[in-house]
């Protein structure tokens, strides 16, 4: 079903689309054809896989958290490892196969929006890899919760730009890097980490990211004969569901299940859970879900999550949303730190804020599904899309840790 | 000799083009100034607007929007005040109808998700209502643009859309043949701002524009006096000018004098000189 999507002019159905100046449509187009011709270079794809097998180390493992699983009804759950990846998520399977593009369309310089930090980082990473020149623009609000992956941009030699306009987060970034490709398509390429933004960003980042699910399906069939009864991700922009959705779109007894961020609550406006509680908009060049008020403004979105802070989301999935393909709920930024917690305590594993959306989102189906079904043992795939380094700060204050140890031993008296 | 005028050929002058026929029978250029609707408030922006008319051949109402990816940093300040305090899209057709006493024209920019989210037909009927000649869209080009065609061809409004420097030849035709009223060209690659000095990519692109098709052409972006208007209006049909005039308001409100317009009325004074060859 998705291999039609979307169609010539980059349209899900109602969403999707180009609604970006005129400025940038021969970018677009550019991209568009440079995309054309890559997907059936064979030497592209050999390129692509050499990176993705050699210097990002893929496949991911996949990893089956029994101990994580006690919470979660009768469900078993296994985790696709993206965090294991070279610079800690799935976002540099996606920044390779853009930068590789962009190579080819002769561009130099690299740009790229980043709320959490990890697409800056895999993009300032793939910069460096390639000689390139990097800017990444970065809300205030976030380049302040997330200083670690700020310093590690810079040490990579890129440029972080903080906006202080707007709501100072992912969005207001977005605006920026659009502002700069505006004046600087001739010789730079924008990353854009997420399955949104104008055609074909969507379609493209959803098939560079597919590889996560091309790669669990056979490895989950392999472990358990079987495919997954579920899948679960968290949803901001979307870039990690779209991965581990693709391959299983057409495997129809196969449920797909997107966790946005609830925030606060999304009964207090809180939140940053555009399906669940937005309308139907354009923002950022695409028609989309969009948090927005009575006169098309956006509003302001809530998340502890900064990846996932976001007032929009990809519009393949508000078409799978739309269809009911997949299903999306909102998950509290309570509940994601609690599953963050009980991740790390049972497995030793500390996944990232975003993806402890996507975990806390498996407990609640577990837990739902023996209550529905006590004999049943559903299979419980999640994308565990990055690793939470760079939330300790923010687990810190949330957990009331104060960095102070427990006791200490030793010295001289 | 050849007369400005002759440059339009054919070309759909709509309702806001009209302004641009009557500044080429007095061959120079026309004067569009730009302000952004609500700032410093609804009310002192009317004013502005007022003291656009008595310069300017067209008055463009920008409507603010929270995430204008087209403007620079002075146009996204004042946007960015103007919802703080309040405005609505509502109150653009107020505002159209007090522009709509001074007898000059006006249209209006928007981002198109206000637009829709008002209704697009809805708004397209508000806005004939109101006396607005048309819409400039920045973030719309004719290739989503289905819904708006239906509604501006039922309700008689000009529809405004962009070229720029980037623009295939192709895209430049097929753009215009979509166009009512006038063409609006981007004049350098980048967003709205003023700049100390033009671009030389201006007269390049027009003459690119006429190569394709006849039509009455506005230059936008980068003019902040009398003198750049000046050059500008020696080879386009149109000057649009919008930063150098929010940045006077930015600065009355900066001086603790948010309604003192004494800098405005003195810049269109000096633009309105400068397209009439600097008299």
């Amino acid at each position: 079903m998705s291999e039609q999507m979307p169609d010539a002019r980059g349209h899900f159905d109602r969403f999707g689309g180009k609604f970006v100046p005129e400025a940038l449509y021969a970018a677009l187009n550019q991209l568009e054809q440079a995309y054309a011709e890559a997907r059936t270079d064979p030497a592209f794809h050999a390129e692509l896989n050499d990176l993705l097998a050699n210097y990002v180390g893929r496949p991911s493992p996949i990893t089956e958290v029994k101990r994580f699983a006690e919470h979660a009804g009768n469900a078993r759950i296994v985790l696709k490892r993206e965090d294991l990846n070279h610079t800690g998520s799935h976002k540099v399977n996606n920044v390779l196969g853009q930068v590789l593009l962009a190579r080819r369309m002769g561009k130099t310089r690299l740009i790229a929006e980043t709320g959490a930090g990890q697409h800056g980082v895999a993009t300032a990473t793939v910069a460096a890899l390639f000689g390139m020149e990097c800017r990444v623009y970065m809300g205030k609000v976030d380049t302040d919760r997330q200083a670690l992956n700020v310093a590690r941009m810079q040490l990579l030699g890129a440029e972080v730009i903080a906006i202080e306009s707007g709501s100072k987060t992912l969005k207001d970034a977005m605006n920026e890097a659009l502002r700069d490709w505006v004046a600087s398509v001739d010789h730079t390429h924008y990353v854009i980490g997420t399955v949104s933004g104008p055609h074909p960003f969507p379609m493209l980042v959803r098939d560079f990211q597919r590889i996560m699910s091309i790669e669990a399906r056979s490895q989950v069939q392999q472990r358990y004969g079987q495919l997954p009864d579920y899948v679960a991700a968290c949803v901001g922009g979307g870039s990690n569901a779209m991965g581990i959705f693709a391959d299983f779109l057409s495997d129809g007894n196969v449920q797909l299940y997107g966790f946005e961020a609830g925030g606060e609550g999304v009964e207090t406006g809180r939140h940053a859970a555009p399906i669940g509680a937005g309308s139907v908009g354009v923002l950022h060049g695409t028609r989309t879900f969009v948090l927005q008020d009575e006169d098309g403004q956006t509003k302001e979105s809530h998340s502890i999550s900064a990846g996932l802070d976001y007032p929009g989301v990809g519009p393949e999935h508000a078409w799978l949303a739309d269809t009911g393909r997949a299903h999306y709920e909102s998950v509290t930024d309570t509940e994601a730190m609690d599953a963050l917690a009980l991740l790390t305590r049972t497995e030793g594993i500390l996944p990232a804020i975003e993806s402890a959306h996507g975990l806390a989102g498996a407990l609640r189906l577990g837990k739902r599904i023996a209550e529905t079904d006590p004999d049943a043992r559903p299979l419980i795939l999640v994308s565990l899309s990055g690793r939470g380094d760079k939330d300790v700060e923010t687990a810190i204050s949330w957990f009331g840790l104060d960095g102070s140890v427990n006791a200490s031993m030793g010295g001289d008296r | 000799m050849t007369a400005r005028t002759d440059r339009f050929g054919s070309f759909d002058l709509g309702h806001s083009g009209q302004a641009f026929r009557a500044a080429a029978e007095q061959d120079r250029a026309a004067l569009i100034g730009y302000l952004t609707l609500g700032y410093p408030d609804v009310a002192t922006s009317l004013d502005a607007f007022r003291t656009l008319a008595t310069g300017c051949d067209l008055i463009e109402i920008g409507l603010p929007y929270s995430d204008p990816v087209m403007d620079g940093p002075t146009v996204q300040r004042s946007g960015t005040r103007a919802l703080a305090r309040g405005t609505r899209t509502r109150d653009l057709f107020g505002a159209l109808e007090a522009i709509g006493e001074t007898g000059t024209p006006a249209v209006v920019m928007t981002y198109w998700n206000l637009v829709e989210q008002y209704g697009v037909e809805r708004f397209a009927a508000d806005l004939a209502a109101a006396g607005g000649a048309g819409l400039i869209t920045p973030d719309l080009t004719p290739d989503e643009a289905e819904d708006w065609f239906a509604a501006s061809d039922k309700h008689d409004l000009d529809r405004i859309f962009l070229v720029s420097p980037s623009s295939t030849d192709q895209r430049i035709g097929s753009t215009v043949d979509a166009c009512r009223g006038w063409l609006y060209a981007t004049s350098v690659m980048g967003v709205t701002g003023a700049r100390a000095e033009t671009s030389s990519a201006a007269p390049e692109l027009v003459a690119r524009i006429r190569a394709q098709r006849d039509v009455a052409v506005g230059i936008g972006l980068g003019v902040s006096n009398g003198a750049q208007a000046a050059e500008i209006g020696a080879f386009a049909d149109g000057v649009i000018v919008g930063s150098a005039l929010v940045r006077t308001l930015l600065a009355a409100e900066e001086a603790g004098t948010p309604q003192d317009l004494t800098d405005l009325r003195a810049l269109v004074e000096d633009l309105a000189a400068g397209v009439r060859g600097g008299q």
